[in-house]
């Protein structure tokens, strides 16, 4: 008998919403999955609720957010019911999240370098120059040429591109059990896009860590991932091996689908998603 | 209309300088729409902030029209830049934000052309008041493209005006900018690291990497995937989605 | 929800002022759930509507004296009693809100703008202009404020104009500093850039631009500052530096009862309890003005 391992992250019926002053809004509304050892993608349009499934797995939401769900745990932990003391280790340590906006999510005024290398020397308890080497290090994986200069650059001297890599390289200084990427690649160039990939499925083939890949890349989600979930206005639309994407039925996803340019054809216009009022209802 | 001659960039003095452009020289004519591809880092924002005068410290030669590039004109080259979030004042309206250009240059019925503008990248006089945290991304992208044509300059520079955004809302604003690139025959380059996205968009396409321009082709030439240089076909054999064999199968050009 | 309220959170506000209007009372209801500061935004409209009508409301000429009706203890005609030349102590301290308010006013306008125009030129412009103005700062922030303003007030003579002159000289280098400091996070921002692409001048995204977005980290600095710039003033008066007498002063005040502390402790001590709460009311309304204005700080 083969029994599947517990996995890493198990989630159900997670919802989040905002007091606002015309009322409450529910901006995730039912999320439920499991995460094992493997690549599971996030897909869905801007705002149906990706970033915030993640930052509420990092229980780093916004004061304003209200958490509920049936069930919240990492490796056995409840992370509902969990002091801030154990998140606090945990976050960073065992979890970690590459933020969407890495410009707004770096320090303007502390060097790049110095940021990985404190990530370092917080969460992995080494000394000053220990923590330099490990950051040093960590920008050469992310394929980041000249780590010496990078280091010593300000935000905003780094391109797009390197921002997005220098955050994945302080994530990945603790080596943490599950990595929540939000459109971890968004900037980068094809080519260190697939680069920094290839690290990130590594460490899940050979470390055993858990990805959570949100992306509204579905080309790049379906040949990277093993799972994918379809997002609309906060609820998981479809649930499909990455494979099938492609073959989607679900009218929402193939409308995504629809909309991207592809270097094959030579269409004047792209069609524009047109939404149906019946995807918001809860079944 | 465009250009650009010999443009090198240099960041700092001495031995920590970076030289992130390196000579670099392309044209592109009236009415065209030229892509930039190419690593990231290789130097194609710089070269775009160059153009649109924000960094003058350059050698070489580019010219706008007759003029040269160190000379800003507003009236003449707009840019769009790449994060829709950083690139609206928080604490301006929409409405203040696409006024300030009037206001700078003394433009007469500005109502009238706050209104035109708003209408013409889609979006409702309802939007004119709100505040930029009000707004999704694509909506303030929008925001950012009429801000930029507010001056009806000839030449656009757009940096990843689409990266940030998700599919639906990027094929809403390059239909837009297809429109409008008809509409007013307007000069567009277009730095995008999506090569789909600029075969749809653009005529001709230059591929740069490590400050260098590797190879300049047609539209046409990218379709039939028949680049001439290795580093391109890299390129488009990396934009056909994750393969594990071909990320490891990656080289350095240098 | 009343139609007004529908009109101020709508998402489609119909003109600018609307938006601005807007935008201020969802601030207005951020600011209202904690109650401690508006516990001290009462405290500080309760010291203004008190300054405003004071002649209303004080029951005797502050500087009316009645050497008959020395030092009565608080009760009967003189609610809070009398001091040592018979004045009203209510009176005094009702008068004192003028003072203490004017000078609070006072040096927030001269020191807040001085900082922020010091501040943001030298982030925005970099180079020699920041090397220059961040030494000059760096002088004034060298010396302890109380031990500056006395000799400000040496040089300038005791009086209180010269001691507002004195603290507000002393008070602009640290808005200067953060001025500058959030001058350097923004300046190389995507859409100052863009500003610069349509021709606005150097002065236009200072003062349009820049000095917005640093207004609000400086507003809730400079209103806890307050506690500090009432104490030194105190400080001053109670040197005798400050306000001269017979001025009701509320540090002067101190003062001057200090030598009936212990037999007729109201005249030194009520004074003092009104320094306290006024402080104490500035630091809560800037620690609310804080959560809403500046998220970021928070601690
Ligand atoms: N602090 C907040 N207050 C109120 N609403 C919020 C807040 N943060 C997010 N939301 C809303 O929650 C919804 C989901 O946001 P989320 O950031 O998860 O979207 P997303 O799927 O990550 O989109 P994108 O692809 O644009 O990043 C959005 O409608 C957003 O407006
Ligand atoms: N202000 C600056 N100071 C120092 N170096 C800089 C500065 N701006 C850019 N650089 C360097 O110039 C090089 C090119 O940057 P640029 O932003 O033009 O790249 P890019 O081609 O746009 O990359 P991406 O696709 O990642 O945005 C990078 O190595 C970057 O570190
Ligand atoms: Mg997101
Ligand atoms: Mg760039």
């Amino acid at each position: 008998m083969n029994v599947a391992p517990p996995p890493l992250l198990a989630v159900e019926d997670l919802r989040v919403s905002f007091a606002t002053p015309t009322g409450p809004f529910h901006a995730v509304r039912g999320v439920s999955f499991t995460l094992g050892r493997e690549r599971l993608g996030i897909v869905g349009e801007s705002g149906s609720g990706k970033s915030l499934t993640g930052r509420a797995i990092m229980r780093l939401l916004p004061a304003s957010a209200q958490l509920s769900a049936r069930r919240l745990s990492f490796d056995g932990i409840d992370l509902l019911s969990a002091s801030t003391k154990t998140l606090r280790g945990l976050r960073g340590a065992r979890i970690s999240l590459v933020m969407q906006d890495p410009k707004y999510s770096l320090n303007p005024v502390m060097t790049v370098g110095e940021q990985i290398a404190e990530a370092a020397r917080i969460h992995g308890g080494v000394s000053k120059i220990e923590a330099r080497l490990r950051a040093l290090a960590m920008l050469e994986a992310v394929r980041i040429r000249d780590p010496e200069r990078v280091f010593r650059l300000f935000p905003h001297e780094v391109s797009g591109g390197m921002g997005q890599r220098i955050m994945i390289a302080m994530m990945l200084v603790p080596e943490p059990d599950v990595l929540i990427a939000d459109e971890p690649t968004s900037a980068l160039d094809v080519t260190v896009q697939l680069q920094v990939l290839a690290i990130l499925d590594d460490l899940v083939r050979q470390r055993g860590m858990g990805l959570l890949f949100i992306s509204h890349d579905l080309e790049l989600v379906a040949s990277f991932c093993d799972r994918v979930l379809v997002m609309y206005a906060g609820r998981v639309m479809e649930e499909l091996s990455a494979r099938d994407l492609a073959s989607a039925r679900h009218p929402y996803t193939r409308g995504l689908l629809n909309s991207l340019p592809r270097l094959g054809d030579e269409r004047a216009e792209l069609p524009t998603l047109s939404r149906d009022p019946a995807w918001l209802e809860e079944r | 209309m465009i250009s650009v001659r010999d443009l090198a960039i240099t960041f700092g003095s001495g031995p920590g300088a970076v030289h992130a452009v390196r000579g670099v020289s392309f044209d592109v004519a009236d009415g065209e729409s030229f892509g930039l591809v190419g690593e990231s880092g290789s130097g194609k924002s710089t070269v775009l902030r160059a153009l649109a005068g924000l960094n003058r410290l350059w050698t070489g030669s580019a010219t706008l029209g007759e003029t040269s590039a160190r000379v800003q004109q507003p009236r003449l080259v707009q840019m769009v830049f790449q994060d829709p979030y950083a690139s609206l004042h928080p604490r301006h309206t929409v409405d203040r934000a696409l006024s300030e250009p009037l206001e700078i240059h003394r433009i007469g019925d500005a109502n009238e052309r706050v209104e035109r503008a708003l209408a013409d990248v889609g979006l409702g006089p309802a939007f004119r008041f709100r505040y930029p945290n009000q707004l999704s991304g694509g909506q303030r992208q929008r925001v950012a493209i009429a801000r930029a044509l507010m001056l009806e300059p000839r030449v656009l520079l757009l940096d990843e005006p689409t990266s940030a955004l998700d599919v639906s809302v990027q094929a809403e604003i390059l239909n837009l900018l297809r429109r409008l690139r008809v509409e007013r025959r307007l000069t567009m380059i277009l730095v995008s690291h999506n090569l789909a996205v600029v075969a749809h968009m653009c005529d001709r396409l230059a591929v740069m990497n490590r400050g260098l321009v590797v190879e300049e082709m047609d539209v046409a030439t990218l379709r039939r995937a028949e680049p001439r240089e290795a580093y391109t076909r890299q390129l488009l054999t990396a934009s056909k989605g994750y393969d594990r064999e071909v990320a490891s199968g990656i080289v350095t050009f240098d | 929800m009343s139609t007004w309220q529908d009109r101020l959170l709508t998402d489609t506000p119909r003109s600018r002022r609307e938006a601005r209007l807007g935008a201020l009372y969802r601030s207005w209801l951020q600011f209202r759930s904690n109650r401690l500061a508006l516990l001290g935004l009462a405290i500080v409209l309760l010291l203004i509507v008190v300054a405003a009508f004071a002649p209303w409301i004080a029951t005797h000429h502050p500087n009316e004296q009645n050497l008959a009706q020395r030092l009565l203890a608080p009760g009967g005609a003189h609610w809070l009693g009398t001091d040592e030349f018979g004045r009203d102590v209510f009176s005094r301290i009702v008068y004192g809100a003028r003072i203490t308010l004017y000078i609070v006013a006072l040096v927030a306008i001269i020191a807040a703008p001085i900082g922020l125009i010091v501040g943001t030129a030298a982030g925005y412009l970099g180079g020699w202009v920041d090397a220059v103005l961040m030494r000059i700062t760096d002088v004034f922030l060298a010396f302890p404020s109380l031990i500056l303003a006395l000799a400000f007030v040496a040089a300038l003579g005791p009086g209180i104009e010269n001691a507002v002159i004195a603290i507000a000289l002393t008070a602009w280098p640290p808005y200067a500093r953060i001025a500058r400091a959030e001058t350097l996070t923004i300046r190389n921002a995507d859409y100052i850039a863009a500003a610069r692409l349509q021709g606005a001048s150097t002065g236009r995204i200072l003062s349009r631009h820049i000095m917005p977005l640093c207004l609000s980290s400086l507003t809730v600095r400079v209103t806890l500052d307050m506690a500090g710039i009432i104490l030194t003033a105190a400080g001053l008066g109670f040197l005798g530096l400050g306000a001269q007498p017979p001025l009701a002063e509320w540090g002067a005040m101190v003062s001057s009862g200090r030598r009936y502390i212990l037999d007729q402790w109201w005249v030194a001590t009520i004074p003092g309890i009104a320094i306290f709460a006024v402080s104490l009311a500035f630091n809560l309304l800037g620690d609310g003005l804080r959560d809403v204005l500046d998220p970021r700080q928070k601690k």
